[in-house]
């Protein structure tokens, strides 16, 4: 048998610049930023008044009485995963053995676990909704997003931090390359806006306090950063061998070519200043991929505006392309989204998509002085216009833990 | 506190209807929780909670088994409450 190949046929999204994948490219392109004060009380607890939460709440979106047994996570999942199904056309006759679902969370249903036990407290044992466990546990977006979709090839839930969403494609992937499945749901969502996660990346300095200016607080690669925004929502994608999705006549949007993985062994949360661990993944999603660095013309950065993670990663990304680095257009997305965690390399992902397919490479926003130390080439404020022919793209991202995975997309 | 059989079965409409989005109009006395109505067994245990706190009336695990029917319900719920 030929080698398996894997496309992408669908893409879905629930992010702070729109409720689909439509508005938020636009927005995107547009530079907005997602990023808005908090209106609710608990703010002046903490540091950081602001985040930026979904542009469409997912009561928009939904039934209530379908919502009221799905954590926030997993509202976000299955409305991701809905437009991505149909997007890929609502391929419902294949063969559910071959259907799998891969979508990750790097903190699950945080917001759930909070709630019910302020609801433990208040009301005893009895006042815990049945609903606790299923709506808390990190598989929970997958596990609804297969049941809806009758998977059965598998459905899992890489968990590793801020990388999560990127993994869970990775591993997607590696399904339909291994045979196990010839379509698969995957992505990565997030609804961790609540004052206790907050709290606690707060007290790891990790957030911007750019209070007097939330628009402009995400803005990597800016001398004056100083964190993250925090972000929720969640990117889909349907990945396909590529034989099947030719032969019921799919949509094809572009091949993910390979990944790469590493990890650090340097610390639990701060990143390797050499970033030696980023070089090696470049390294083997380039292989995997048989791509040579000459063949990227784009990136999309894990860049979330952090002092120490944006300056490592270009470092990183400029030993590991050479002087291939200045014909990559590098967007850092997370200054007009913000940083949503287990999200971030699935919306990420569905952008480098849109990127491949209109052949833009969408700005970064807030960068007023560059960062001297950052030698690569950012996309500032405006859309860049990406060649015509065949083209790649890599998606980076990183977790705490030290999770490396980037993740190399070709054009078809 | 006594509660009229009327009363009790407006209520459970209610409940039931906030917990699993069932119309209170399909909701009738002969109508069985799971074949009927499709409340599963965890929407029947927030089902459960909601009469005990809405009625006043404590509704042992053992015996929600036994009520398959809305009307087993509210003649429990009555009677518990007698």
């Amino acid at each position: 048998m030929s080698e398996r190949r894997v496309v992408v046929t669908g893409l879905g999204a629930t992010t702070p610049l729109g409720g689909d994948v439509e508005t938020t490219w636009k927005a995107l392109l547009a530079g907005k930023s997602g990023v808005r004060l908090l209106t609710e009380d608990w703010r002046e607890q903490l540091p950081v008044h602001f985040a930026a939460r979904v542009a469409t709440e997912p009561a928009d979106q939904m039934e209530r009485v379908e919502m009221r047994r799905l954590d926030r996570s997993e509202q976000f999942a299955l409305i991701a995963s809905r437009e991505a199904w149909k997007d890929a056309g609502s391929p419902d006759d294949i063969d559910k053995e071959r259907l799998g679902v891969v979508i990750a969370s790097g903190i699950g249903g945080v917001i759930t676990l909070l709630d019910q036990f302020v609801n433990l407290n208040e009301k005893g044992a009895r006042g815990v909704s049945p609903h606790t466990v299923p709506m808390l546990m990190p598989n929970g977006p997958a596990a609804n997003v297969g049941l809806e979709l009758k998977a059965k090839a598998g459905v899992h839930t890489p968990v590793s931090a801020c990388a999560s969403g990127a993994e869970a494609i990775g591993y997607a992937y590696e399904m339909i390359k291994n045979n196990r499945a010839d379509i698969i749901v995957t992505g990565g969502v997030e609804a961790a806006v609540h004052q206790l996660p907050m709290a606690g990346f707060a007290a790891m300095k990790a957030l911007s306090t750019r209070n007097d200016a939330p628009e402009r607080a995400s803005r990597p690669y800016d001398v004056d950063r100083d964190g993250f925004v925090l972000g929720e929502g969640g990117g889909v994608l349907v990945l396909e061998e590529y034989e099947s999705a030719k032969a019921r006549g799919a949509k094809i949007y572009c091949e993910i070519g390979g990944q790469g993985l590493t990890s650090d062994g340097y610390h639990i949360a701060a990143p390797d200043p050499d970033g030696e661990g980023v070089q090696r993944a470049i390294k083997f999603a380039l292989q995997a991929a048989g791509l040579s660095t000459k063949d990227i013309v784009h990136l999309n950065a894990h860049a979330t505006s952090t002092p120490a993670g944006d300056v490592a990663e270009a470092n990183a990304l400029r030993k590991a392309l050479g002087a291939d680095a200045d014909h990559v257009a590098v967007s850092a997305t997370k200054s007009m989204t913000g940083h949503l965690l287990g999200g971030a390399g699935a919306i990420e992902s569905v952008f480098i998509v849109k990127a491949l397919q209109e052949r833009l490479a969408p700005p970064t926003i807030n960068i007023e002085n560059l960062d001297p130390a950052v030698t690569i080439d950012v996309v500032r404020d405006t859309p860049r216009q990406l060649p015509a022919g065949d083209i790649a793209a890599l998606n980076d991202s990183f977790g705490f833990g030290g999770h490396n995975v980037v993740l190399a997309f070709k054009s078809l | 506190m006594a509660l009229s059989q009327a009363d009790v079965l407006a209520g459970i409409k209610e409940i039931v209807e906030e917990v699993a989005g069932i119309p209170a109009a399909s909701i009738e006395l002969n109508k069985n929780f799971t074949d009927d109505l499709e409340v599963d067994s965890l929407s029947m245990v927030e089902v459960v909670v909601a009469c005990e706190e809405r009625f006043g009336v404590k509704i042992p695990d053992d015996k929600v088994t036994e009520l398959a029917t809305v009307g087993d319900a509210v003649n429990f719920i009555v009677n518990a409450a007698a």
